[in-house]
């Protein structure tokens, strides 16, 4: 049951993401559909990737698109908004996360017996597999990790000289 | 896994999937180009937990472990691009940045 509503909440947010034609108020309904995920892995039972998805998705990944959406549109930017505009704007999101907020109520409420079934996998064995198993993958990822930085300094950096021929100025 | 069925959760991470490639082919902002590609990566890794809810093995969230680490180099390099594009075409519409250099 509590991950219907957050499947039913995850597609909804999910489809408003798509259609909107702001980007900020697609950033709301975002950060909804990943909270909803989130639920959705804890009650599949993995509380290791329903934390990791609000810290990094729901957290650090939309910082990242509010960053970039404001340093992208402060022309554009109109501070002529009645407050009447942005209840709309959040009023959505808010409902939405209201639902998950419920959930989370109800799994406290219930003290551990709803919520993690028995087929769970604790952050432990998640561990141990990692460190294990997995530890040359752990290591390829920290080195991607560390390329993705390294691009992203060098596509972030403002300079006279282009980045790449694609971006050269066009001979007219 | 306690009560929900394995095919529904593959379900909805294929309905999440869908509607993320909907979102990359219809929009024309780079901006909503880039989150429906987080959209799609949600819904993959979606799939992962499941598989290994499923079968009640780490392997699942050990892999959605490393899909996060790809989602997120992958959304700061696109981001860095999409400045750049910003900055060089001052648009973000994918069109305009649709034509090679002659």
């Amino acid at each position: 049951m509590m991950f219907y509503a957050a499947a039913a909440v995850a597609v909804i947010s999910t489809v408003l993401v798509i259609t909107r034609s702001n980007a900020v108020h697609a950033l709301l309904y975002l950060v909804v559909s990943f909270l909803a995920a989130a639920v959705m892995f804890f009650a599949l039972g993995a509380p290791l990737a329903a934390a990791l998805e609000v810290i990094i998705y729901a957290g650090a990944v939309v910082v990242l698109f509010v960053f970039v959406v404001m340093m992208s549109n402060l022309q554009a930017e109109r501070s002529r908004q009645s407050p009447w505009t942005s209840l709309r704007a959040w009023a959505g999101p808010a409902a939405l996360s209201l639902v998950l907020l419920g959930e989370f109520l109800v799994v406290i409420a219930s003290r551990g017996t709803r919520g993690l079934g028995p087929g769970a996998v604790p952050p432990k064995a998640v561990g141990i597999s990692l460190f294990s198993t997995y530890v040359l993958g752990v290591e390829l990822a920290a080195m991607l990790l560390l390329a993705a930085v390294v691009g992203a300094f060098h596509l972030g950096s403002r300079r006279e000289t282009p980045h790449h021929r694609f971006f050269e100025e066009t001979p007219k | 896994m306690s009560a929900v069925s394995f095919e529904a959760v593959l379900a909805v991470a294929g309905i999440l999937f869908a509607l993320g490639l909907a979102g990359l082919l219809a929009r024309r902002n780079l901006l909503f180009v880039l989150m429906s590609l987080e959209i799609m990566v949600n819904a993959a890794g979606l799939a992962f937990i499941a598989a290994g809810a499923r079968w009640g093995q780490p392997d699942g969230q050990v892999v959605f472990l490393f899909i996060l680490a790809v989602a997120a180099a992958e959304v700061s390099v696109g981001l860095a691009l999409v400045l750049q594009v910003r900055r060089h075409f001052k648009s973000l519409d994918s069109d305009a940045a649709g034509t090679m250099k002659s």
